[in-house]
């Protein structure tokens, strides 16, 4: 017996289960189609979000998509909602949920009170019956601040992920994507590296050479080398210098057993990186990574659609009290995300899920070159979550990432979008940046022909003609 | 009206453009404003446009089963389920698995080799036949002597068509190898089309999880040179054999090789 339903006209649609009714109400992607789970006619998805906004929030308490019993995620997102944070919205369905979002008096404060009373499912629920201008206008009303040696998140900043990969890890190589992205002002949000191997004496000398760079010139940020986390409890084990702990995560526990990770593991390693207390202004230390597909691709996803899984891996990403949280929109794929206008929505709802249960969300604008996607794609995107007050974005020497071998937005990329908009980075790294006359009085860069003070000595050999 | 000749708008260059000798990325590329020079933001166009022909660029199989021939190993030429580039790209997990004929051609081989082997190597175009034409046959120029020198057994080689890195499960535990290595083509970026990477996989069966993989990647010039990937997969290889496991529990502790470009220039050399 079908458990909702809906008639439209002499049509009369049922969905078999909660998870099902998510899967068939998603905006079209083409990883739910490889799951065999979207809706098969575009009547048949808005039949199945007409019952969705019939559905009453307490549901997803009661009805959890993954069974409590044989999945730590869910276990997690029952035992840890707070039910007095969900009084206020406790008697709402999923449509008045987003009235409620959107009405004035909704505003930064109410959504912070809710945040720990709403749960991944009814975020998720309520983004797939709304328009990107909802995910947008609701987004930018969330404020999410996090602090490690400087403030992200602010409204009116948006910082960057300073990301200097390089293919072998090459010192000089990395350092020299690092000097360009701090030229043109990025790296607030953290100077984070992808290592070429987890090899741990690699890993370890670059979360050295990060870390001396960083107290040299005494900027105002913090570094990252995205390796496994038990890599990096390994390193803290040797007395590596660690700011932040990095994992990629997922919404099931199966999928997160595929990153060889459990809660318990993150446990660890949280503890092991606040012990070293190496934060100035606070002690959010840990940098999770998530992104629609990842359940599925572990084959790891039980039926639920992957933007449902993704909003899971916030409920894990939350019981940690991050730094930052990145969904890494279109690395995954065109089998996941096919094109431009699916990475778009994608990027735009995670942001939103993420907002809304209280997590210093940034997105990592990319594609790659098997997706039907392009500059332009990017453009919009960006612009868009920069309207909607996205935390941080990447920042890459010209969009290039020629370790990984995808795209994603360029230090210049930044720079346009908090021109357009009048954002600047963090404050303390805004000091810095003007400190250093990397920019004017103005936030304008205002190097020209020659590099400022702090550098040109330094560099001098490394510039001169040969 | 002035008589003062036009000035083009005037392009930003950064002073910083010789650091370019350290690395492939875009550094240094100037600024109009905030905002890309016009030259720079066509040559990416082009480096786009480059990358997506080569991801729908077919890889030849008959010239590299030829090639792998020369090694003195037999090969075999098998399919995934994938059966053109379109399903390939959409369906991962049709790359994951080997159609039905491929299935019998390793069967109707295990069958005259009743024993079983310590290494099977995989080749697959994966994402850049590009990765494969130019870098499998450099890689295994080295490392099949030093394989050989470490005495372990080697299945043949198996050529997989439009396949993903989970294929090779089901190759290794036909073959009934210890360890199956698979080399594939990397997603093509825009200045490192021909990347090709290598997973490496401990009591190989259909359904193994990635977690239970090491990979290395970025085999190519200018990346991680066919010796040094031979030391590290010749470490993980034995680190594997010995331990009995692959994958997160198992990590690279191979000494990083000198010959790098240079040091952080951003530091005193004291540091």
């Amino acid at each position: 017996m079908a458990q909702f339903g809906t008639t439209l006209g002499y049509q009369r649609y049922h969905f078999d289960n909660l998870a099902t009714l998510l899967a068939k109400a998603s905006p079209l992607r083409s990883g739910d189609q490889l799951a065999g789970i979207a809706a098969t006619s575009m009547q048949e998805r808005v039949a199945a979000q007409l019952t969705l906004a019939d559905l009453p929030l307490k549901t997803f308490l009661q009805q959890p998509v993954i069974p409590y019993e044989s999945d730590e995620v869910s276990r997690l997102i029952i035992d840890s909602h707070d039910a007095s944070a969900f009084a206020p919205i406790s008697h709402l369905t999923v449509g008045d949920f987003r009235n409620w979002l959107l009405q004035y008096e909704t505003d930064s404060a109410t959504l912070a009170a809710v945040a720990a009373g709403i749960t991944p499912e009814m975020a998720a629920a309520v983004s797939k019956i709304m328009r990107i201008q909802d995910l947008i206008l609701v987004a930018s009303k969330c404020e999410v601040v996090s602090r490690f040696r400087n403030t992200i998140g602010l409204k009116g900043t948006m910082s960057t992920r300073l990301q200097p990969n390089h293919p072998t890890d090459d010192p000089a190589g990395v350092a020299a994507s690092v000097l360009d992205g701090l030229l043109y002002g990025n790296g607030d949000a953290v100077i984070g590296i992808n290592p070429a191997t987890d090899n741990l004496q690699a890993v370890t000398g670059l979360m050295n050479m990060l870390d001396d760079v960083i107290q040299h010139y005494q900027i105002p940020t913090q570094s990252c080398v995205l390796t496994h986390v038990t890599t990096h409890i390994e390193a803290i084990s040797r007395g590596a210098p660690v700011d932040l702990v990095f994992q990629s995560i997922a919404g099931t526990e199966k999928a997160n057993d595929g990153f060889g990770v459990s809660l318990a593991i993150l446990d660890e390693a949280w503890d092991a990186a606040k012990s070293l207390k190496r934060g100035s202004i606070g002690n959010n230390c840990m940098y999770f990574e998530t992104g629609q597909g990842s359940a599925l691709s572990a084959n790891a996803h039980f039926g639920v659609d992957q933007q449902t899984c993704e909003a899971r891996a916030y409920a894990v990403a939350r019981r940690y009290q991050p730094l930052l949280v990145n969904t890494v929109v279109g690395f995954i794929g065109p089998e996941y995300l096919y094109d431009g206008k699916q990475i778009i929505r994608a990027g735009l709802e995670d942001h939103f899920c993420g907002k809304l249960l209280g997590l210093p969300m940034g997105c990592d604008i990319c594609y790659t070159n098997h997706a039907e996607a392009d500059q332009d794609d990017m453009d919009m995107l960006l612009t868009q979550l920069a309207a909607a007050g996205v935390n941080f974005i990447m920042g890459i020497p010209g969009s290039d990432d020629i370790m990984l071998n995808y795209q994603t937005t360029s230090f210049h990329d930044a720079r346009y979008a908090r021109q357009l908009l009048g954002l600047s980075a963090a404050p303390e790294f805004e000091r810095w940046l003007s400190e250093l006359q990397i920019t004017d009085q103005a936030g304008r860069l205002m190097i020209t022909d020659q590099l400022p003070p702090a550098f040109s000595q330094q560099l001098r050999s490394e510039l001169e003609s040969s | 009206m002035s008589q003062t000749p036009k000035q083009p708008p005037s392009v930003q260059a950064n002073p910083w453009q010789k650091l370019r000798r350290y690395t492939d990325a875009r550094i240094a590329l100037g600024r109009v404003g905030d905002s890309l020079p016009t030259q720079a933001h066509l040559e990416f166009q082009l480096a786009h446009a480059r990358a997506r022909d080569a991801v729908h660029l077919p890889l030849d199989y008959q010239l590299l089963k030829r090639q792998l021939d020369g090694f003195g190993l037999s090969s075999l030429l098998l399919h995934s389920q994938a059966k053109d580039r379109a399903t390939y790209l959409q369906r991962p997990d049709l790359g994951r698995l080997l159609d039905d004929s491929s299935l019998q051609q390793l069967q109707t081989y295990q069958a005259g080799h009743k024993f079983g082997y310590d290494v099977a190597i995989v080749i697959t175009e994966g994402l850049s036949s590009l990765a494969i034409e130019t870098n499998a046959c450099k890689l295994l120029e080295v490392l099949l002597p030093a394989l050989d020198n470490s005495k372990l057994s080697l299945a043949p080689l198996s050529i997989v068509t439009q396949g993903r890195v989970a294929v090779a499960d089901a190759i290794g535990q036909s073959l009934n190898a210890k360890l199956v290595l698979i080399l594939v083509g990397e997603r093509p970026g825009l200045s490192s089309p021909d990347s090709m990477g290598a997973y490496l996989t401990f009591q190989p069966e259909v359904g193994t999880p990635d977690s239970k993989r090491n990979c290395l990647s970025n085999i190519r010039e200018g990346g991680l040179s066919p010796q040094e990937a031979t030391k590290r997969l010749l470490y993980l290889i034995q680190q594997a054999l010995g331990r009995g496991y692959t994958g997160v529990d198992l990590k690279d502790e191979t000494e990083v090789e000198g010959g790098q470009l240079g040091q952080n220039f951003l530091l005193p050399s004291s540091k």
